[in-house]
């Protein structure tokens, strides 16, 4: 008999977390991510765990710092705007070298925007905070993707002692989608971190604290950079399809995804070599599975619900190589897949004017 | 024989604490030191530190310490004490970090209840960056900020944050405390230990509002500075318990 269960998104990410072992969440009510908090307010008091409305955003993720210190799997989750709000102790974590869970289901921006979904939450997600940091970001585009990486983040959170982001959007968060969960980690089971602060009974006293003089805080800034470097190394995913003999590869990340996974099969159908890839991690960037999916393409079509985030990195990794093409749309609105399906034909066809066509069509601009 | 009667406390390490004289951060270290060894809790104790200059104390001390952003020390505190709910978790802030960046972690930790002791230790000014005005200043007082004085209608009227934290229904106990005199810094033990208390007793939030000096941050040389909190700092911020049950 199969396990699998219909699921919305935001309900995935909190069983997920359940399940991983996260042991306290806190949370703030933000639109579209209010079922993952209600969620977790359902089960993780019955748990014997901790749930906290807290009074703010800036006050779940401080308190999300401090179970973490404690040695303890915690979780936090937001949308939009509220985001920036985390960024000050997302970027405090990182230095203290403290893990901890942090979803962003992006909404409409800039500022308050609306509660609609899109993907500008890009480029923040990455590193919105001050200082030289990094943070992994793992953007699912599926139910069953998104219950996988929230399992995945709180391992490589604690692998590398630094927070993990998980990047869904609105449309992700609302959607129903037949998925299994994996295996229930119980908390007690986790082993007790070393830098757990628990009192020092019987040990030297740990603190948790900032480097006070120029050469600590170097020091310390060059260990960073070093763990850094090899999580860029190590932790990169991405899903290609049909990229081998693509001549036009199609790169988008999210929800988006599923359409053009669409095209995709359509266009190969029709006998048109059309590719996909598909960053999975935002941060480390998959730079050389991209130059790898695209060495046979002619053009590279970027899509997002935002005016390019994710082409600013694809034009900076392929240096170009190749032509970049950028369509997006904003504010909650969608790509109109068939549309962009016509336009990449007339790319193939050597009449890319088409394109511009295009982005004035749906009110857009090509950007930079 | 002889015996030794008094010494520096076990909880405390060997480093020479760095403030200025006359600073009140040091006795209330000490304070905290002492009765940390007292109830013979100083292993089971996790302190969280704030940004400002008494925040040294996590160096200072020989227990568990974190270091939150400005003002967030509450959120932190929350979030550690509901993890490890057997530890004794405290928190040191001074009055720029509780009263005003952190007014809303504050309010909120001490509304919620948490089982959490804080020591909040007010000198009327933000003495790390300077001498600027805090919410805590004066009316008359002059800072950085406010140079000729602290004028009620420009820059608006100073904060008590005791009276107001008391009228919320989580919290157990409120003291306001100061160190000037023996007498009141025998006082102020008391109140320090009496927090420690109702948190090993589960009985909620309890805080304890120290009123200190900072001759330099006040322009008054130390002895000066300590008549200045009998003369003009306690007739505004009294000394008494708030609450307590």
């Amino acid at each position: 008999m199969s396990t699998k269960q219909f699921t919305k998104g935001n309900e995935a990410i909190a069983e997920a977390a359940i399940r991983a072992g996260c042991m306290a969440y806190y949370g703030y009510p933000i639109t579209p991510q209010n079922e993952l908090t209600e969620y977790m307010a359902k089960h993780m008091q019955r748990l014997g765990r901790v749930f906290i409305q807290t009074e703010s955003e800036i006050t779940a993720i401080n308190a999300v710092f401090g179970s973490s210190v404690a040695g303890f799997r915690t979780m936090t989750s937001s949308a939009g705007t509220a985001m920036a709000l985390k960024q000050e102790c997302i970027s405090h974590m990182s230095y203290m070298e403290l893990p901890g869970v942090i979803v962003d289901v992006m909404r409409g921006g800039p500022g308050l925007g609306n509660i609609l979904s899109t993907q500008g939450g890009y480029n923040q997600s990455k590193g919105g905070g001050n200082g030289d940091y990094n943070v992994i970001v793992l953007a699912p585009n599926s139910v069953q993707e998104a219950a996988d990486l929230t399992a995945l983040a709180f391992d490589l959170a604690e692998k590398y002692r630094n927070p993990t982001i998980v990047l869904a959007d609105g449309t992700l968060a609302q959607m129903i989608e037949l998925i299994e969960f994996g295996p229930e980690i119980d908390p007690a089971s986790l082993p007790e971190s070393e830098e757990a602060l628990t009192g020092c009974h019987g040990r030297e006293p740990r603190k948790v604290a900032p480097k006070n003089s120029a050469m600590d805080l170097e020091a310390h800034n060059i260990r960073l950079q070093r763990k850094f470097h090899k999580m860029a190394d190590s932790e990169q995913r991405w899903e290609s399809l049909h990229t081998d003999d693509a001549e036009v590869v199609v790169v988008v990340f999210g929800t988006p995804s599923r359409m053009a996974c669409e095209m995709v099969y359509e266009a190969r159908e029709q006998g048109i070599k059309l590719g996909l890839f598909r960053p999975i991690t935002i941060w480390p960037f998959p730079a050389n599975a991209l130059l790898e999916a695209v060495k046979s393409a002619k053009a590279i079509v970027v899509l997002e619900h935002n005016t390019g985030m994710l082409t600013r990195d694809v034009r900076f990794f392929t240096q170009g190589k190749l032509p970049v093409y950028y369509h997006g749309r904003m504010g909650g609105c969608f790509i109109d897949i068939d549309e962009v399906f016509s336009k990449i034909k007339c790319i193939l066809n050597g009449n890319d004017s088409e394109w511009g066509a295009l982005n004035e069509q749906q009110g857009l601009w090509k950007t930079f | 024989m002889s015996s030794k009667v008094y010494g520096r406390p076990s909880s405390l390490n060997d480093k020479v604490f760095t403030y200025c004289p006359g600073c009140g951060h040091g006795i209330v270290h000490r304070l905290l030191a002492e009765t940390l060894d007292e109830m013979e809790i100083t292993g089971d104790t996790i302190g969280v530190a704030y940004v400002g200059c008494g925040a040294m104390l996590y160096d200072l001390f020989n227990i568990d310490f974190a270091f939150p952003l400005h003002g967030r020390a509450p959120a932190v505190a929350t979030g550690i004490k509901r993890v490890r709910p057997e530890k004794i978790v405290f928190t040191y802030q001074g009055d720029g970090d509780l009263a005003a960046i952190g007014t809303t972690e504050i309010v909120h930790a001490a509304s919620r209840g948490e089982n959490l002791t804080t020591f909040f230790v007010n000198n009327g000014t933000y003495g790390m960056t300077g001498g600027q005005m805090a919410p805590t200043t004066l009316i008359g007082q002059k800072s950085s900020t406010c140079v000729d004085g602290r004028d009620a209608d420009y820059h608006g009227r100073p904060i008590r944050m005791s009276e107001m934290l008391a009228q919320l229904d989580g919290v157990c106990y409120v003291e306001r405390v100061t160190i000037d005199t023996p007498k009141h810094i025998n006082d102020a033990k008391n109140a320090i230990k009496k927090a420690f208390v109702n948190q090993q007793e589960k009985k909620g939030f309890s805080m304890v509002e120290i009123i200190s000096p900072c001759p330099i941050g006040w322009g008054y040389n130390p002895v000066d500075a300590y008549a200045h909190i009998k003369e003009e700092v306690l007739p505004f911020y009294s000394l008494g318990v708030f609450k307590d049950r």
